[in-house]
């Protein structure tokens, strides 16, 4: 045959060899590219193929009180996570998964839901796993593939529902968390404070979260726990040292009534927070590992709202407490001096234009000194010094000893409270010509009317009552600012209200709560409550000559300041004398038969601002302050 | 002549080492931290290993005459078989749902498209070699057409594209050998090449022009002209109603081969994780058995079609180089056989079988590395598979007999 030849045969040879080299040339670059140009786009892709990261929960850092108890710790618990290829077999697993440890439905559901939303990191199961039912997944693992069990810190608040408020708690940051960024350097699983001091002091507690390395295979199954990849230990949180008094805290929540809403607050005079309560509480150690819906949804629906703090976030009226706050703008001003006497001694009335404003003592006080009248908490005298202040003044003032502005305590959620600025708030509320002035300086004067307070804002006044005029910013850490509200009281006005005060509790309106051993100073108050029992009121400090320790206390329809009267005593008794020198107090019982103080705030008046009775009265109020 | 003649020992040592290369891999295929089919299969293929020996002994002392006058029987035994396969075949292991499998009594016995290739081989060579001329215009291309047209279209009836191309790269590389000139066979491929350009209308419009140009300037046969030409056309006509033929997986191949991250969980998955296992080798790799991806199973059918990935993970870049010059100096060693043999139909046998292998080498891969398609086709001497193994051992038995022959007559060994 022709065509092989053994020239052109070479030649053909000499082709097809020319062609091997260059395939195999091709093939080699092609390898050389992929394998050592692109190495490390591969090499990381093979990582990401194979190695699941999974976050170590760090340590939150330990709450103290002031003498190194423990308010908030972490202990070892347990976290149970499923590693799962796709939402079919995690649901299989968990089914499995079921027939050895109790799980409901909604588990199912919210562990589905977690995974979906995370796929390439376990889906949580069970948040904080008791022992036992580690136990027996252990027991078990074969049979459920993807089994993540992890060690991690847990928090533990022994204290309980005494530190609720106070200490807030702590939960896995959701998805609106991260959207708005409320938690610079969370990420999904994270652990973040939702309120109180965990809340506040997050950043500094919560530490940096560690990554472990887990081998998996192509099906996203579990092969090896500990993968060659370096894991990186997470960074425990800073402690943190605060003002509060542990055993106070707990004492006041073991005195604290059963079922009765409010709070308490202990401060010392410089502004350290040594107690804050408020009732009804919740078990922060709920929130560990995930509070289950049901219970959440019981909290958030209970009609008496236990996760609001009532301490920093519900306003009242100030009531008869808020008549220290015209004393003492009334005397800054010299409009009245401790001893003077009003015109209109007290009747069990006062009559302005053409109505009449109580006192809450139908048969009247008489004639009475600023001194006398605090001790009594006499309306009528109050109305006299709120007509001589005018209103322009009251707001003035008020706005100036901080009634305006939050109390500014380290505690994020606190609620502003209400006070007008100036009279333009009437105007734009009711309209120029529908409110009465001499009406609302009236209600001012007696701590009524458009002017609500929280008790943490109450209590600061209070402290600059009884330390040295100055009303620095409460704080349970540090304080949030430095600058100090001063009552622009001298030392004799300051030391007269402090014996009014104490006239208060020797023989005045809380002189049951009076006990030999320590002289307390401290006003009741009794707030109106258009929804239905009264609110009561009871600030107090001691020892009355010079004050370590401010206590206020307010709680819901209590009806009368005198009935918190007696708490707040006990607690100051307890923080200054110690635990043995308590007594039990027999409260109630005075308060059925004896007449209690009360404030009689004066109803809404409705006048004509055109008819001669609307004359009448801002005549009145003209002449009323024409006298000074 | 030099004394007695020995078996060539190139062909011998380079044969040895790639089947010894093939086991290990094979081994390590099987070492992974999850259960695979490819545990236990390097053992087996300890069993393929020693029939396919015994296979390539029987080959070797056949006689090149006996199979000339054999090949049309041989041939027409494996059309038989063909088209009997494709009525009772059944799927299995990589080609589950192709019916490329004969069993008999359930118990499958081999993959009758992998004779019907050395078949195929045997009575094309004894056709070009019959010839006095090598083929000159496509009419003289009918019958070899028709030889390998025939089985090429049966095999691609199972269908299993892999074996089928392997057909393609047979005949080419025997037509070339046989002599037939470039440019015929540029005219044979011509449609293929016209049906690949018909996707963009612009590229086609200016190759057919190019075509027309090159026709009138090459002048071959005018019946030859129209007949490629009208061809070229059709082509160009039927390839999108062809695309849309093709059954979605394979459409998604083709697609995935262009960009395999448009689909990387299910068709460009191969394509991905065997680049990824191959590229994370680097020089070295990562050591023998201890590549993490096949250990966790992320590289597929890591003992049959995505055997060579093994390779390049676990050996590095350095690996494949030995590997892929293993089979370089084999092909040089067939074509030197080839060069030398003592007759045509030797010669063209050899060709053929280095037309074979060459074919399955590079596309197999090839593809492991996103260079082809993906489609089912076994790696010589690596990739898991009875009827291949011991194909591939006739197949070296062969050429170790047109060696001797070409000895026995006096060439000497190189």
């Amino acid at each position: 045959m022709n065509g092989f030849d053994s020239y052109r045969v070479r030649e053909r040879a000499e082709f097809a060899r020319l062609v091997l080299l260059g395939a195999f040339l091709v093939l080699g670059s092609a390898f050389f590219r992929t394998q050592i140009i692109q190495h490390d786009k591969f090499q990381l892709k093979a990582e990401t193929n194979r190695l699941r990261p999974i976050p170590l929960t760090p340590p939150r850092g330990a709450i103290l009180d002031r003498k190194g108890e423990v308010i908030a710790e972490n202990v070892p618990g347990y976290s149970v996570k499923l590693l799962a290829p796709n939402t079919d077999s995690l649901r299989a697993v968990l089914a499995r998964m079921g027939r050895f440890v109790p799980l409901d439905t909604s588990d199912v559901e919210e562990a589905v839901r977690r995974f979906v939303r995370a796929r390439y990191q376990p889906a949580p199961v069970f948040g904080d796993a008791s022992f036992e039912i580690v136990a027996r997944l252990e027991e078990h693992r074969a049979a459920l593939p993807g089994l993540v069990i992890q060690a991690e810190p847990k928090r533990l608040y022994p204290a309980g529902k005494a530190v609720a408020h106070l200490i807030g708690y702590v939960s896995e940051v959701t998805e609106g968390d991260l959207t708005a960024n409320r938690y610079p350097g969370a990420a999904l699983g994270t652990i973040v404070g939702k309120a109180g001091l965990e809340r506040q002091y997050d950043d500094t507690l919560r530490g940096g979260a560690g990554v472990r390395y887990i081998e998996v295979n192509a099906r996203g199954r579990l092969v090896r726990e500990e993968a060659g990849a370096a894991s990186l230990p997470p960074t425990p949180g800073h402690p943190l040292v605060t003002t509060i008094d542990l055993d106070l805290q707990r004492f006041i929540d073991s005195i604290w009534p059963a079922g009765m809403r409010g709070a308490m607050i202990a401060m010392t005079p410089s502004g350290q927070v040594r107690a804050l309560y408020s009732a009804p509480s919740y078990d922060p150690n709920d929130f560990v590992g995930g509070i289950s819906t049901k219970r959440w949804r019981a909290l958030n629906t209970d009609e008496a709202k236990p996760l609001l703090n009532r301490a920093i976030q519900t306003r009242y009226p100030p009531a008869s407490p808020f008549k220290l706050a015209i004393s003492a703008m009334a005397l800054k001003r010299g409009l009245v001096g401790l001893e003077t006497h009003m015109p209109t001694p007290c009747r069990g009335g006062m009559r302005l234009g053409n109505r009449v404003f109580r006192c809450w003592k139908k048969e009247g006080h008489g004639s009475l000194d600023l001194i006398g009248a605090v001790a009594a908490s006499c309306d009528v005298y109050f109305y006299q010094v709120g007509l001589r202040l005018g209103l322009n003044a009251i707001l003035d003032d008020g706005v100036l000893m901080g009634f305006r502005d939050k109390s500014g305590i380290d505690l994020g959620s606190e609620k502003d409270p209400i006070y007008p600025s100036s009279t333009g708030y009437f105007d734009r509320l009711y309209g120029p010509r529908y409110w009465s002035p001499p009406a609302t300086t009236l209600n001012f004067s007696i701590g009524q009317g458009e002017n609500t307070q929280t008790l943490i804002n109450m209590m600061k006044f209070y402290q600059g009552l009884a330390g040295n005029g100055k009303a620095a910013n409460p704080y349970i850490v540090r304080p949030s600012s430095d600058d100090v509200r001063s009552l622009g009281l001298t030392q004799g006005q300051l030391d007269g209200l402090r014996h009014s005060l104490i006239a208060v509790v020797e023989r005045g309106t809380a002189a049951a709560s009076r006990r030999k051993d320590l002289t307390v100073a401290g006003k009741t108050g009794t707030a109106q409550n258009p929804h239905g029992e009264d609110h009561g009121w009871f600030i107090g400090f001691a020892p009355a000559d010079k004050p370590e320790l401010v206590v206020g206390g307010i709680m819901e329809f209590a009806e009368h300041g005198t009935t918190v009267a007696p708490y707040v005593v006990r607690t100051l008794r307890r923080y200054l004398l110690g635990p043995d020198t308590v007594g039990t107090i027999k409260v109630k019982l005075l308060l059925d038969d004896a007449q209690s103080p009360q404030d009689s705030a004066p109803r809404p008046v409705e006048l004509d601002p055109d008819s001669a009775a609307a004359q009448a009265v801002a005549d009145s109020v003209r002449r009323a302050g024409a006298q000074q | 002549m030099r004394g007695t003649p020995t078996i060539d020992r190139q062909l011998f040592a380079v044969s040895a080492a790639l089947m010894f290369f093939g086991l290990l891999t094979l081994y390590s295929a099987g070492q992974t931290d999850v259960p695979t089919r490819a545990a236990g299969v390097w053992s087996r293929q300890f069993i393929w290993f020693g029939v396919g020996v015994v296979a390539a002994g029987v080959a070797f002392n056949l006689s090149l005459r006996l199979l000339e006058w054999l090949a049309p029987a041989a041939y027409s035994f494996s059309l038989i078989l063909l088209g009997v396969v494709l009525v009772i075949g059944t799927g299995a292991g990589t080609a589950q749902s192709s019916n490329s499998w004969l069993s008999v009594g359930g118990q499958q016995i081999g993959q009758p498209s992998e004779l019907a290739k050395v078949a195929t081989v045997l009575m094309l060579a004894r056709y070009l070699s019959s010839r006095k001329e090598p083929p000159r215009s496509l009419g003289d291309l009918l019958v070899p057409g028709l030889i390998v047209g025939v089985p090429f279209l049966l095999v691609l009836k199972q269908p299993d594209l892999g074996s089928a191309i392997v057909f393609i790269g047979i005949a080419f590389a025997m037509l070339f050998w046989a002599g037939i000139r470039p440019r015929l066979m540029f005219l044979l491929a011509s449609p293929v090449l016209s049906l690949l350009l018909a996707f963009s209308n612009w590229a086609w419009g200016a190759y057919i022009v190019l075509f027309t140009a090159l026709l009138v300037a090459w002048r071959p046969y005018l019946s030859d002209s129209l007949v490629i030409w009208f061809l070229n056309v059709v082509m160009g006509a039927i390839a999108l109603p062809l695309w849309q033929r093709l059954a979605p997986y394979q459409q998604n191949r083709l697609l995935t081969f262009l960009n395999p991250e448009v689909d990387p969980r299910a068709a460009g998955y191969h394509a991905i994780q065997s680049r990824v296992a191959i590229g994370s080798g680097g020089w070295f790799g990562t050591g023998y058995t201890e590549g993490p991806q096949k250990r966790l199973a992320f590289l597929p059918e890591q003992h049959t079609d995505f055997v060579f990935p093994i390779v390049g993970e676990e050996l590095g870049f350095v690996g494949v180089v030995v590997a892929l010059g293993l089979f370089l100096l084999l092909f040089l060693t067939l074509l030197r056989i080839a060069r030398r043999a003592t007759d045509p139909f030797s010669s063209l046998v050899t060709f053929g079988i280095l037309g074979l292998l060459f074919t399955h080498v590079f596309e197999n891969v090839g593809m492991t590395v996103n260079l082809m398609p993906i489609t089912g086709i076994p790696l010589p001497f690596f990739s898991y598979g009875g009827s291949f193994f011991i194909i591939c051992s006739v197949c070296l038995g062969l050429a170790f007999r047109v060696a001797w022959d070409s000895r026995q007559s006096g060439y000497p060994d190189i």
